[in-house]
């Protein structure tokens, strides 16, 4: 008990550093998503492919391996290590958030995609009827319809983020879960460090889950 | 219907008899095997490495049935506390924050902890002794870590995590470097080499043993340490309450040190002999 006391507030603290590598990441991976989704319903070949195969293998490998490609793998190649891009490959937490990012990415672009494939086509063709060009079709229709559609898998799959960034740990970053392992390997007891660090894992998906139901209920139909 | 629950019990207290014999005889050993030369893996994934070939011997001498165990170094200490194993011989060197928690064997073997860099850094041509000892060193030792906090202020150092390397960095002896912990020591060598730290402290042969297999311009900067946080040799972890598994690994490391079992075998690893 004494140990979960005094582990708190260095726990906390950690938890700024999980939260920050959620958030950024999510954020930027929603614009990936909602790309590559667009890509996706291209009646082009090769966009549609790019599309197809980066979801395809961003979700068919675990996160943990992406990280270490990225970090561990991209700094073992020399000209990258000369090139311009070592400047943000050298750093794990600019690591960190490209796997990150790409991951979610690759996630939310199949949660935005059967969100758009879902859209009735007559409320598009009554916009259409309403002479709405295609942007504003997009923009003023289909998105907040698709956004609306895909709240509740993208409320999972932000939740799925949040303990994906336990990874962080893996390429020396001290987010939530390094703090607890860095605790633990000096006092030896992963039980109490572990309760209290998943608790905080807890109070933050309930959380997430909440903001989500609000959404959900602020934009249901009448 | 008496005799079928005769028999029950019957063979229910036979089954006791021959678990707790079996028991008896029986030892597991947790390792790493990521810690060359101490302990590591062969290209099939056995294990090999100086521990390993010393486990085994002072098993065949206590005429014990071992068995090794691979555990993650940052468990190694929670999974004998939780019997997932019963000894420890994993490179562990014999410091005073782990014998809070285990008991240790009399040292088996000790060897010394160095900075390493990459050929052309500006941390190459430290000037300082060739080896320090915190513990006895007195003046020379202050000296000499006055000379490296200067060196290292500002730079990121790379250790594996829950080390008497990483204790030493965050004990304040050298400032406040920047500390970079990794979950095995391969880790810290690819980052090292890649350049994204500007120097490793581990066991001095970690650095060597690595340079030699990669092929990498790794060097050995500043001095040798022993003592204070570096602890006093490596031994065998032991729980608390095992006092007569901790006899018996004492008799053995005594009889083996003895007979030169274990010069041989360090020899044969680390190239010289680190026996204690």
């Amino acid at each position: 008990m004494d140990l979960m006391i005094e582990s708190l507030p260095r726990l906390l603290k950690a938890t700024k550093l999980t939260i920050e590598l959620t958030l950024l990441s999510l954020f930027f991976g929603i614009f990936v998503g909602i790309f590559f989704a667009i890509l996706r319903t291209s009646k082009n070949k090769i966009l549609f492919f790019i599309s197809y195969y980066y979801s395809y293998i961003l979700r068919g490998t675990p996160l943990l391996v992406q990280i270490f490609i990225i970090y561990f793998g991209l700094g073992q190649v020399e000209w990258i290590r000369e090139s311009f891009l070592w400047i943000v490959l050298k750093e794990p937490y600019s690591c960190a958030i490209i796997a990150f990012t790409l991951n979610t990415g690759a996630y939310s672009s199949e949660i935005f995609r059967s969100a758009f494939e879902t859209i009735n086509k007559g409320i598009v063709e009554a916009a259409e009827g309403l002479g709405l060009n295609k942007v504003n079709t997009f923009f003023k229709i289909k998105l907040p319809i698709a956004i609306k559609q895909s709240l509740p898998a993208y409320g999972n799959e932000m939740i799925l983020m949040l303990k994906g960034t336990s990874l962080a740990s893996t390429v020396t970053l001290l987010d939530l879960t390094g703090v607890a392992k860095h605790i633990i390997s000096t006092t030896f007891r992963p039980v109490e460090v572990f309760i209290v660090a998943g608790s905080i894992y807890l109070i933050m998906t309930f959380i997430i889950h909440n903001f989500i139901k609000f959404l959900e209920k602020k934009y249901k139909y009448n | 219907m008496k005799n079928i629950f005769k028999f029950f019990l019957s063979s229910i207290a036979a089954l006791g008899i021959l678990i707790s014999s079996a028991q008896a005889d029986s030892i597991r050993i947790g390792t790493e095997g990521a810690y060359p030369p101490w302990n590591a893996k062969d290209e099939s994934g056995k294990l090999i490495g100086f521990e390993v070939e010393l486990a085994n011997w002072l098993c065949i001498y206590m005429k014990a049935d071992c068995t090794l165990v691979e555990q993650d170094w940052d468990g190694m200490i929670p999974g004998l506390i939780m019997r997932k194993y019963d000894a420890i011989m994993a490179g562990m060197s014999i410091t005073d924050e782990r014998m809070k928690t285990i008991n240790f064997s009399q040292g088996y073997a000790d060897e010394v902890a160095s900075l390493a860099v990459m050929k052309g850094s500006p941390l190459e041509g430290m000037d300082t002794p060739k080896a320090i000892n915190l513990s006895t060193g007195g003046g020379n030792a202050k000296k000499a870590l006055k000379t490296l906090t200067a060196a290292l202020a500002g730079k990121t150092i790379g250790v594996q995590t829950a080390t008497i390397h990483q204790n030493f960095l965050e004990s304040g002896d050298v400032g406040s470097v920047k500390v970079r912990t990794y979950k095995t020591q391969d880790e810290v060598n690819l980052d090292l080499a890649a350049g994204r730290i500007d120097a490793a402290l581990a066991a001095a042969v970690a650095f060597t043993d690595y340079a030699e297999k990669s092929g990498k311009p790794v060097v050995l900067v500043g001095p040798t340490f022993s003592g204070g946080a570096f602890g006093n040799g490596v031994g065998v972890g032991i729980r608390k309450d095992d006092t007569d598994l901790l006899k018996r690994f004492n008799n053995a490391i005594n009889t083996a040190r003895k007979n030169g079992k274990i010069s041989e075998l360090a020899t044969k690893w680390f190239g010289f002999d680190a026996s204690m």
